[in-house]
């Protein structure tokens, strides 16, 4: 359908917006990571003279670099920083879906009439402050904090042992956070199931058991699947919650371009950092959209 | 069951018989594609005024997708649509003397019933009170008074089908198209609504164009039927012409039952006299005689197209006919309250159906199952049809 | 539906309370009258009053909800005329960047987003402050509005538009009369998500922000860094209660709505 020339501004504003702000941003990331530093406003070189012409043009291209990525390549620092990235945010989403999945389902099967109520319930500690949630948790983790204080009462340690600046504290955090970010895709997608499917494999003779393996679990795969993506991928940048609750024996690579930028204040690494790790998810980037563009098809 | 019979106040000629007659509505060659298949054909028909025009065929037929192009919510890919003479290509569909009544009704959930009803006056920037009249007008005319300042999810199914209703007659249209509105109600309801249509439509002299898969609803309400079949145009007649004459194999078995004999047509015998018609010798039933040719010639294969309530079924051999008679054992009787169904096989193993009014109130039939019985027709009774 | 069997009565239980239980703490302990977590002193209410006298945090509370309720609104037109674009538009040259460009905030790391609106500021010498910020937030918010409205306008009813159109209502008008007061459920919980995202954001508030432009995460932050602080408890506190009544609010209002219109359609079905 043609799209009705009266109505291209309803098109173009968003479009231009995002090109704007969105698109334009990632290739001016893209040009500082193959710069150099330089004690200068702004902080990196060589810098698009506009007016100075084509010959301008030239000795700016002349002037990019890749040395930035070669660094990256050669520190191990910056290495085991995208490795442990990817090893905590899969252990992180793992344990989101072992423990989202029995709490959607759950909600799934609840009357019906409860259902608006724990959609609520999950969400209400979404709207507050995410801030907010992680600093409750180092409440709970810190030395004399709520959690050893229980353990303690209950004899369970001997010593309260250190929970904060862990990577158990971290998976706490990680867990919590993005937790419903893991249960709506796949409360969504469970609150569709037919029950009747799961009645029809239990008359053909399947336990509850092998009727959620054989039934339930393969129809689920598409919200588990959006659900495993959503918290994946951001977990895998995150800056905030290894910063706040983890130690500083190892960094993820979110903390790493944090430092990288306004610590050593290394514009161009950082940038090349970014690109990197932009680079390293993408492939699960563009599975989440073509998901979302059949949804929106179908 | 009997439809209610009721017959539009006789006119001097038919529109549509009279030559110097100007359609209302034209159609010429219309086609639309969709994905590569042609959902409609070139179709080419005419619509007079005070016609209430039936779109006749089985699901994906195309006559959804045409009544959509007559109001302009999609476009054809070739062919005119001219109304008075005038194309209505570049008229686009908030500017067409057309109102849709849609199958889903779509009322406007946000709006109560007046504001519904008055919305397509609103657009047309009508006085208030000129407004507030004519809404109060088709709330008396669909009986909805009082209603007035109720919201769709607080009426029925047939109280939204009549506020669709209302507001889409709101405008005056110069046609009216109807999207399958009964299919949604129930027998009972279905029926008044048919015939409470039929006395709108003649009290207020408009033309309707109504789409439905239900024949018995389109032979019941429509002047005349346009009976279509993938994209494609199979009959246009008035619904005696289409049940009694139909043009084609697949036009007959689509509308009511029908036995459909193949049989070839035999050349003309000594001594037989013109006007005795045909003679035609099917393999299923013997020897077959039809009043007209159909125009066939002799040496050709027809289909003798046969209602089963003109076969006469009887346990005697019929006395004098010697052709149209063929004997068989009932195989199987449905009972339909008012006549009675019955299959009965013949000798060459092919099953004909015959139908018979069930005339007094008996408990014990006089014809019952396995018994052997007679068919007999005679020869006007039945169509020749070459296709 | 199928009975609760009690593991999923005890996965919910669970579920829930690991959700609440900080949160609970939290504002328990903001009425400790005790500095120190490990003694309970009795109730008191001493944090939040000095909470009024810390400038700081009250400055920057009022940063974060002009920003908030600029970049929400933003957002929420933006998103909508995205979102509209995208369903009502069918293939338009240039689509699937666009809803590329639409879709990847949701999943992508935060840091990468705000490093790339930093540098966009600094390469264009736009000076960073509030209104980079609201900028920032916008972009990030109005893929989250696009997702909610779009998923509202594909479960309208769209012979509701073409029946509008047919009575005579040009495209546009059938969009502010017919469609808009439909999408308002929609509308509203957009630009609350879009809302509680911008309150809440920490990374790139921190990127894209300037002098005189502190936002309320990054203060609660510098201040977390330094250790516990039973003033952020009793500002934390304020927030749960804030949106926790605006959220009561809210679903009051999409109750009424709800009871008052159905978006189905309604003669499918005759009851």
């Amino acid at each position: 359908m043609k799209v009705p020339w009266r109505a291209r501004p309803v098109v173009l504003v968003p479009y231009l917006w995002l090109a704007i702000f969105f698109l334009a941003p990632f290739l001016i990331v893209l040009k500082i990571s193959l710069s150099r530093t330089a004690i200068a406003q702004p902080p990196y070189t060589p810098v698009l003279d506009v007016a100075a012409g084509w010959q301008g043009l030239q000795a700016f291209l002349a002037a990019l670099t890749v040395d930035n990525y070669a660094f990256i390549a050669s520190d191990w620092l910056y290495l085991a920083s995208y490795l442990r990235s990817l090893e905590l945010a899969a252990i992180s989403t793992l344990l989101l879906l072992l423990i989202g999945f029995p709490l959607a389902y759950g909600m799934a099967r609840a009357p019906r009439r409860w259902q608006p109520a724990l959609f609520m319930l999950v969400m209400l500690p979404f709207w507050t402050s995410f801030l907010i949630r992680i600093y409750a948790w180092i409440n709970i983790l810190q030395h004399d904090g709520l959690l050893n204080r229980v353990l303690l009462a209950l004899r369970l340690v001997d010593t309260p042992p250190a929970w904060l600046a862990s990577d158990t504290a971290v998976y706490i955090g990680m867990v919590y956070s993005y937790l419903p970010f893991m249960v709506l895709p796949l409360y969504a997608t469970l609150e569709r199931l037919d029950t009747s499917l799961i009645e029809a494999a239990a008359d053909l003779g399947c336990t509850r058991w092998k009727a959620f393996w054989l039934v339930t679990l393969p129809l689920s795969l598409p919200g588990l699947l959006a659900g495993v993506l959503l918290c994946f991928i951001p977990i895998v940048g995150e800056f905030v919650i290894p910063d706040l609750l983890g130690g500083s024996q190892s960094m993820m690579i979110g903390q790493t371009l944090w430092s990288e930028f306004f610590l050593n204040k290394d514009w161009p690494v950082a940038s090349a950092v970014a690109v990197v790790l932009l680079c390293v998810l993408l492939p699960p980037i563009l599975v989440y959209q073509r998901m979302q563009a059949r949804d929106l098809a179908g | 069951m009997q439809s209610p019979g009721i017959i539009a106040p006789p006119r001097a000629f038919p529109s549509w018989r009279n030559s110097d007659a100007r359609p209302l509505l034209r159609l010429e060659q219309v086609s639309k594609h969709f994905a590569g298949t042609a959902v409609v054909e070139s179709v080419s028909l005419d619509v007079f005024e005070g016609e209430f025009f039936a779109l006749l065929g089985p699901s994906g037929c195309g006559k959804t997708t045409l009544l959509r192009m007559l109001a302009g919510l999609d476009s054809p890919d070739s062919g005119r649509i001219l109304l008075d003479g005038k194309d209505l290509a570049p008229v686009p569909p908030y500017r067409r003397p057309l109102n849709m009544m849609f199958q889903s009704y779509a009322l406007f959930p946000h709006l109560n019933v007046e504001s519904n009803i008055a919305f397509g006056l609103k657009q047309d920037r009508l006085a208030r009170s000129e407004i507030a009249a004519r809404v109060a007008d088709m709330l008396r005319l669909v009986r909805l008074e009082g209603y007035g300042k109720r919201k769709p999810h607080q009426l029925s199914g047939g109280e939204r089908q009549r506020v669709a209703l209302a507001r889409s007659l709101a405008k005056r249209p110069r046609v009216l198209l109807l999207d399958e509105p009964l299919a949604a109600l129930d027998k009972k309801l279905r029926g008044e609504t048919q015939f409470e249509l039929m006395q709108l439509q003649a009290e207020l002299g408009l033309t309707f164009i109504i789409v439905t898969h239900d024949q018995q609803e389109a032979m019941t309400v429509a002047s005349r039927i346009a009976v279509m079949n993938r994209g494609r145009l199979a009959q246009i007649a008035t619904p005696p012409e289409i049940y009694e004459q139909p043009n084609s194999r697949w036009v007959a078995d689509f509308i009511g039952e029908v036995n459909l004999i193949e049989a070839r047509v035999l050349a003309a015998g000594e001594g037989q006299r013109e006007e005795q018609g045909i003679v035609l010798a099917s393999a299923s039933a013997g020897r077959l005689r039809a009043a007209q040719d159909g125009g066939s010639a002799a040496g050709d294969t027809v289909w003798i197209a046969l209602r089963p309530e003109k076969v006469r079924i009887s346990r005697e051999r019929p006395a004098a006919a010697a052709d149209n008679c063929v004997a068989g054992q009932v195989c199987s009787i449905g009972y339909l309250g008012d006549i009675s169904a019955y299959k009965v096989r013949l000798e060459s193993g092919w099953i004909m159906k015959a139908a018979l009014a069930n005339m007094t109130r008996l408990l014990e039939r006089p014809i019952g199952l396995d018994d052997h019985v007679w068919l007999s027709w005679p020869a006007d009774a039945a169509v020749v049809l070459t296709r | 539906m199928l009975r609760l069997s009690w593991f999923n009565v005890l996965s919910l239980a669970l579920g829930f309370a690991f959700l609440y239980l900080p949160i609970l703490l939290l504002v328990i302990y903001s009425f400790n009258a005790s500095r120190l977590v490990t003694v309970w002193a009795g109730w008191s209410t001493r944090w939040y009053a000095e909470l009024l006298n810390d400038r700081a945090i009250l400055e920057a509370a009022w940063v974060s909800l002009r920003v908030a309720v600029l970049s929400a609104t933003a957002a929420t037109v933006l998103g909508t005329l995205a979102a509209v674009a995208l369903t009502r538009f069918g293939r338009f040259g240039g689509r699937l960047l666009f809803s590329g460009m639409l879709y990847a905030p949701l999943v992508m790391p935060e840091v990468i987003i705000g490093l790339s609106l930093l540098l966009l500021f600094v390469a264009v010498g736009i000076d960073r402050g509030f209104w980079t910020v609201a900028v920032a937030h916008s972009t990030l918010t109005m893929c989250f509005v696009a997702v909610i409205v779009q998923s509202r306008l594909l479960q309208l009813d769209r012979s509701l538009e073409e029946a509008a159109l047919d009575l005579g209502c040009p495209p546009l008008r059938t969009f502010f009369t017919v469609t808009l007061p439909l999408l308002v459920p929609a509308l509203v919980s957009g630009w609350m998500l879009a809302f509680a995202l911008s309150l809440d954001d920490l990374v790139i508030a921190s990127f894209t922000t300037g002098p005189g432009a502190t936002t309320l995460p990054i203060r609660i932050y510098s201040e977390i860094r330094l250790g516990v602080k039973p003033e952020i408890n009793a500002i934390c506190t304020i927030m749960l209660a804030a949106v926790g009544f605006a959220l009561v609010v809210a679903s009051l209002i999409a109750k009424l709505q709800d009871s008052d219109q159905s978006l189905r359609a309604p003669g499918g079905r005759n009851r």
